[in-house]
């Protein structure tokens, strides 16, 4: 019964695994067909020692770094304040988290275009009206943007499971500090921050995780520039592979993504696997 | 019809062996009580009975039949369940349906059983009405009738009343009892609460970490427990226990007193104790006596106007004929007469 | 419970509201300018809001033969890879949480271990392979990927649903002559229901929003919405309307299912790391 998936999911990691393993060993371009040799290490000697590698993966830590920072700290501002009690709860909270069912490509454009556009988006226009100098966003903090549209697409997510987390602690653990004379923020530090710690990993983990893999935000406002000043690991690899067309180094960029990403994966698998008892 | 027999049965999970070796015999239309602390195996056993665990090795014996690889669906026994598994889908017509569409009978037959239920069992009422919607007691009554409805040659009880609060819990168990009393069929009922076991039982079976410690009618259990864990588990408050100097003048190495059989006085008696906390329960007074040789707390039962209060001295004599006496094995002896 | 003052409520209640309209807002926004000529969008704001209202970017847009096919194939791979992926994880999860095995565990984390493959890692041989067998800007081809890279969470979310069903009420079933079908059948598909229709719509979710694979191995045909709306990013002449009545419309569907199912995307995407 549960081969079917166990099948197709062995086939699906295994089979292109391989071939990206095999491909980042040989010199093969796509423009020059017929032409693939083995070339042992060259492939990732060249990706790694070509400074665009270094900026991608400054810029990727640099975007995880900014998202995570944003979105930890936001996540338990939201979370604390939407298990306040409220009207119209329900409402509040799909408002707050709304902005993670928008599909990436319509965030992206929307942020750049009507917000974030010096002359006609939203910005320009009240600092125009202020009589400031608007802020060319993408053209002078073209990563900072794009960190924040990412940031604004994930803080739901952080804020959703922080809630959760929240809703799940002991309301009788929190009125017995009361009684022992914890004042608000004590219980906060003591009792609440604690209690989150693991969902607060666990969501850490599970942002790291995809935004390793950040990609059509990156397309559709920059297109990795300008230069490489928004290029992340993903990019630069998409770059190599369907735009230079160099399957070798392309496949050697994707090896060297996958063992980044097993790195945080199995933190994260330690921590599920604890919950599955 | 319902007669039921295990034959040196034993249950290993995996390698951990929860019950030794049992033989139980029940008779067509006994009411067996399995009783003992958490732990003791008396679940495993009716779940044993039920085919819904197998054994490790034996036989399961059901109307002399070998039953014991037969599945549950086929032994012909209904089962109410500690949590009633009423299947929150379905009303509580379907739900007390359900079993008599799995065997196939036709509508009108299943329409006359369900209204038979239901009035015996008062669910009239709620017949369209979900599981969600109903009580606890209510529920109770639900997975009784879903039990009842199949005519079965046997009802399992496993601990169907620990849900309940204590006021419902009485009135259920003179509810199950009754309906012993009139359908004559026989009753497997599995408690932790020696309460429960003492009124509703014909039979009962003590059990202690998978070993049957004693099987007998509930009074014989409460007069002559062959041990001291039978002696202590059956009769609330619990029976007192001395060891030392007092249990050397009746030859004994533990002699056991319950709380009824000891008489006081404010003056003379064979032990001196001070008197603590004191329970009023209205119609009795349990006294809590810290005796000055032993350092046991005894209970000792007294009329409700005794006029003992805290940190009295009182004074206690054992009713020389209902002294139980133990060896060092904490089995009874009795007096060869 | 202490009385909460109505006063304290109210105050929580207006910082929340204060802090999802900010969240919101750029959806907010976009659904005003959808509503306005491309002149009127690029306005500035008190412009923009107090110009006359018109379907003609709507139109315009819905207009264009392309989008609805861009639309029509957002829904095909959504629901298409859903239900597959459904397909073959129903039975997967029922054997894990009804006959666990002594591996049960180990392949469950080895399943949702897949999910975490940096998807440009096989980027590449994806591409080729897609190429070589004709797959390339297909439907079913993205309809593959898309059960393929999801099934992990599917599985996931049935396995932790079924696991809730308790375990007597099927005892019970048993007991009362039901046998494994009738079991199956009867008991255990109708209360599995609401698990199986929240993991569908998470799904959906998911597929809808997918933005690597649909827009590397499409070009024109089987663009999806994703890849549809990436083409605003080198746009002619002004588009901000357009691009605002687009994006609702791309957007609307799922913001209506996000409604439904804001507690399975916890449960799906933490893979029950968070209770």
């Amino acid at each position: 019964m549960m081969s079917p998936s166990v099948l197709l999911l062995l086939g699906w990691m295994l089979v292109p695994l391989t071939m990206t393993i095999y491909f980042s060993f040989l010199r093969y371009n796509l423009l020059n067909p017929g032409t693939e040799s083995f070339t042992g290490w060259t492939n990732y000697y060249y990706f790694v020692t070509d400074p665009s590698f270094t900026d991608a993966l400054v810029n990727t830590i640099s975007i995880f770094g900014g998202v995570l920072l944003i979105t930890t700290i936001g996540g338990i501002a939201f979370s604390l304040l939407l298990d306040q009690p409220m009207w119209k709860s329900g409402l509040i909270r799909m408002l707050v988290i709304a902005p993670f069912f928008v599909m990436p490509t319509v965030s992206a454009l929307v942020w750049k275009n009507m917000f974030m556009n010096p002359v006609n988006g939203f910005f320009g226009q009240i600092a125009s009206f202020l009589g400031l100098q608007p802020f060319d966003f993408f053209g002078q903090a073209p990563l900072l943007s794009v960190i924040w549209i990412i940031s604004w697409q994930w803080l739901p997510f952080a804020t959703l499971i922080l809630l959760t987390a929240l809703q799940s602690l002991d309301r009788e653990q929190l009125e017995a500090s009361e009684m022992d004379g914890a004042n608000s923020f004590s219980r906060f530090i003591f009792i609440i921050l604690p209690h989150l710690a693991r969902p607060i990993t666990v969501a850490i983990l599970i942002q790291t995780i995809f935004l390793l893999s950040i990609f059509a935000e990156i397309l559709v406002t920059t297109n990795g520039g300008p230069g490489t000043a928004t290029t992340n690991l993903t990019y630069l690899i998409y770059v190599q592979s369907l735009l230079q067309f160099d399957v070798g180094a392309g496949s050697a960029g994707g090896v060297i993504a996958i063992i980044l990403a097993n790195i945080v994966a199995i933190f994260l698998m330690r921590m599920i696997g604890k919950n599955l008892e | 019809m319902g007669s039921i027999t295990l034959k040196n049965v034993t249950k290993s999970f995996d390698d951990v062996e929860v019950i030794p070796q049992v033989n139980i015999e029940i008779r067509d239309g006994e009411f067996v009580v399995f009783v003992g602390p958490s732990g003791c195996g008396k679940s495993t056993l009716l779940r044993i009975i039920a085919g819904l665990e197998d054994v490790t090795s034996g036989v399961v014996e059901i109307n002399n039949q070998d039953a014991t690889t037969l599945p549950p669906a086929d032994r012909s026994l209904a089962m109410v369940f500690q949590s009633y598994a009423l299947y929150p889908h379905m009303s509580v017509r379907k739900n007390i349906a359900f079993p008599l569409r799995m065997a196939k009978i036709d509508k009108v037959e299943q329409d006359k059983r369900i209204e038979t239920v239901a009035k015996v069992l008062n669910l009239t009422d709620y017949l369209e009405r979900r599981p969600a919607q109903l009580s606890g007691g209510q529920r109770q009554r639900v997975a009784i009738g879903r039990a009842i409805v199949r005519e079965p040659s046997a009802f399992l009880f496993d601990e169907p009343l620990s849900n309940l609060d204590a006021a419902l819990r009485v009135e259920m168990r003179l509810e199950i009892s009754e309906l012993h009393k009139k359908l004559r069929t026989t009753m497997i009922y599995v408690t932790h609460d020696q309460i429960e076991a003492m009124t509703m039982a014909d039979k009962i079976v003590v059990l202690q970490a998978g070993v049957i410690e004693q099987v007998g009618s509930p009074m014989e259990l409460y007069d002559k427990p062959c041990n001291k864990f039978v002696a202590g588990f059956i009769g609330s408050p619990k029976m007192n226990f001395l060891e030392g100097s007092e249990a050397d003048k009746y030859n004994a190495h533990t002699i056991g007193v319950r709380p009824e059989h000891i008489s006081i006085s404010k003056t003379k008696g064979q032990l001196v104790g001070t008197v603590g906390v004191v329970e009023h329960l209205g119609s009795d007074t349990y006294l809590h006596v810290s005796c000055e040789n032993s350092n046991e707390q005894m209970i000792v039962r007294a009329d409700a106007n005794n006029g003992f209060k805290y940190g009295d001295k009182i004074h206690l004599t054992l009713d020389i004929k209902n002294i139980h006496r133990f060896n060092n094995h904490g089995v009874c002896i009795y007096e060869t007469p | 419970m202490r009385a909460i003052s109505n006063n304290r409520k109210a105050f929580n209640t207006a910082i929340a509201l204060t802090l999802g309209l900010f969240m919101s807002f750029p959806i907010i926004w976009i659904l005003i300018l959808s509503f306005k000529s491309e002149l009127d969008a690029i306005g500035n704001p008190l412009q923009v809001l107090l110009s006359s209202w018109t379907l003609d970017s709507f139109s315009t847009v819905q207009g264009r033969s392309d989008y609805l096919k861009h639309f029509s194939n957002s829904v095909i791979i959504s629901l298409g890879s859903t239900f597959l992926a459904l397909l073959v994880a129903i039975p997967s999860a029922w054997a894990m949480a009804f006959v666990p095995g002594k591996q049960t565990k180990n392949i469950l984390m080895w399943m949702l271990s897949t999910k975490m493959l940096p998807p440009v890692g096989v980027l590449i041989p994806i591409y080729l392979l897609f190429r070589d067998y004709g797959l390339l800007d297909t439907r079913v081809g993205l309809v593959i990927i898309l059960t393929l890279i999801n099934l992990p969470i599917i599985i996931w979310m049935l396995y932790t649903y079924f696991k809730e069903i308790p375990v007597d009420i099927l005892e019970a079933a048993r007991m009362d002559g039901a046998g494994l079908k009738q079991e199956i059948l009867y008991v255990l598909t109708p209360m599995a229901i609401p698990g199986i229709a929240s993991t569908l719509i998470l799904n959906i979710i998911l597929a809808w929003n997918e933005a690597f694979w649909t827009i590397n191995l499409t070009a024109s045909n089987a663009a999806p919405l994703t890849a549809f709306i990436a083409s605003y990013s080198s746009p002619e002449g002004l588009f901000y309307a357009k691009l605002s009545a687009a994006s609702i419309m791309a957007i609307a569907p799922i913001l209506i299912m996000g409604w439904f199912s804001q507690k399975q995307l916890v449960r799906g995407l933490t893979f029950g790391a968070v209770k």
